[in-house]
């Protein structure tokens, strides 16, 4: 498997932590999804309930790779500040770079999303950006320093699986050693498994498990799923043909007309 | 004392910086990070980082995200 920013993942599983019936549900769909990574963001915090120092004591217990996030943020500054903050209560140089554009789709601003790249990986951090499949603004974020893409399947929360999937193979050939990764979209598992099959090195979801009526079932079958995927993609699958071909040998067929 | 909004609501302390203002709201060891009026404001610099009237002070702890 790809590393990504030098860490090499026990499985190619992100997975968000939002909109759980509960944190004990949290806590069991990460436990059977197998999930290496768990998103992360930052919100105020207010100083009676503290509800986020609960939160956090929960997801260290998680034992994963923490990825912050700049999730609803519209503007090249509030992006780099909310990394900023993030940077320094999660303890990590990861980001999960996503600067909105346009509410309806939560698309990116790729032209801000660049910018602020930019700015954060002359910072050091470790940026991995939330974008489209367009090829020349994927190529300017590697240029910057980006040294993983996250183009998404479809707009965040859709379960619509995989729109473009000619952009996805075009950005895995262009980008053969970039470590790719699905965000955003995804609905079902076999979704995700088409998604390894052409060749992408991880997935990150987030509503398709905790939206499910039973979000531990859905955090495994998605896991099995990815999987599946994924050893498809690396066992070099047939190419496709027009015509039948028979896969039982003729040779020493009975003549019984 | 000055009068300060944080986290979108107003407040009236007898702070004089970002690191008593945390103290006052009984903040106490909890896991934040900290902004004024937009900028970031590292844990170290919060004890030289004067508050003034109508300051703008966020305050975010980890919160559930995909």
């Amino acid at each position: 498997m790809r590393t990504f920013y030098g860490e090499t993942l026990n499985t190619p599983f992100m997975l968000g932590t939002a909109q759980y019936p509960s944190p004990a549900i949290l806590a069991d769909a990460f436990k059977r999804s197998g999930a290496s990574v768990a998103t992360v963001s930052l919100r105020r915090e207010s100083s009676t309930d503290k509800a986020g120092q609960d939160f956090w004591q929960l997801i260290k217990a998680l034992d994963v790779k923490v990825l912050p996030n700049t999730a609803g943020c519209h503007t090249v500054k509030e992006a780099v500040t909310t990394a900023h903050m993030a940077r320094e209560v999660f303890g990590t140089q990861w980001i999960k770079l996503e600067v909105i554009g346009e509410d309806d789709t939560l698309q990116p601003d790729v032209f801000k999303l660049v910018e602020a790249a930019r700015i954060l990986c002359e910072d050091g951090f470790q940026v991995f950006p939330y974008t489209t499949e367009d090829l020349v603004v994927a190529d300017k974020l590697v240029n910057l320093g980006c040294e993983v893409l996250m183009p998404w399947g479809a707009p965040i929360g859709s379960g619509m699986g995989l729109n473009n999937v000619f952009g996805l193979r075009a950005m895995r050939a262009h980008f053969p050693d970039i470590p790719l990764v699905i965000d955003a979209g995804l609905g079902l598992p076999s979704q995700a498994t088409q998604a390894m099959e052409l060749g992408m090195d991880a997935i990150l979801l987030n509503t398709a498990v905790a939206k499910a009526g039973d979000p531990a079932m859905m955090a495994e079958a998605f896991a099995l799923a990815i999987k599946a995927g994924q050893l498809a993609a690396a066992s070099e699958p047939m190419e496709p043909r027009d015509m039948a071909e028979p896969s039982t040998p003729l040779l020493g067929k009975a003549f019984l007309d | 004392m000055v009068t300060v909004t944080v986290n979108n609501e107003k407040r009236t302390t007898a702070a004089s910086t970002l690191f008593e203002l945390l103290e006052i709201l009984d903040y106490g060891d909890a896991v934040v990070a900290t902004a004024v009026n937009g900028n970031f404001v590292p844990q170290t610099m919060r004890g030289e980082t004067l508050i003034s009237d109508g300051d703008n002070v966020e305050i975010l702890a980890p919160m559930q995200g995909g």
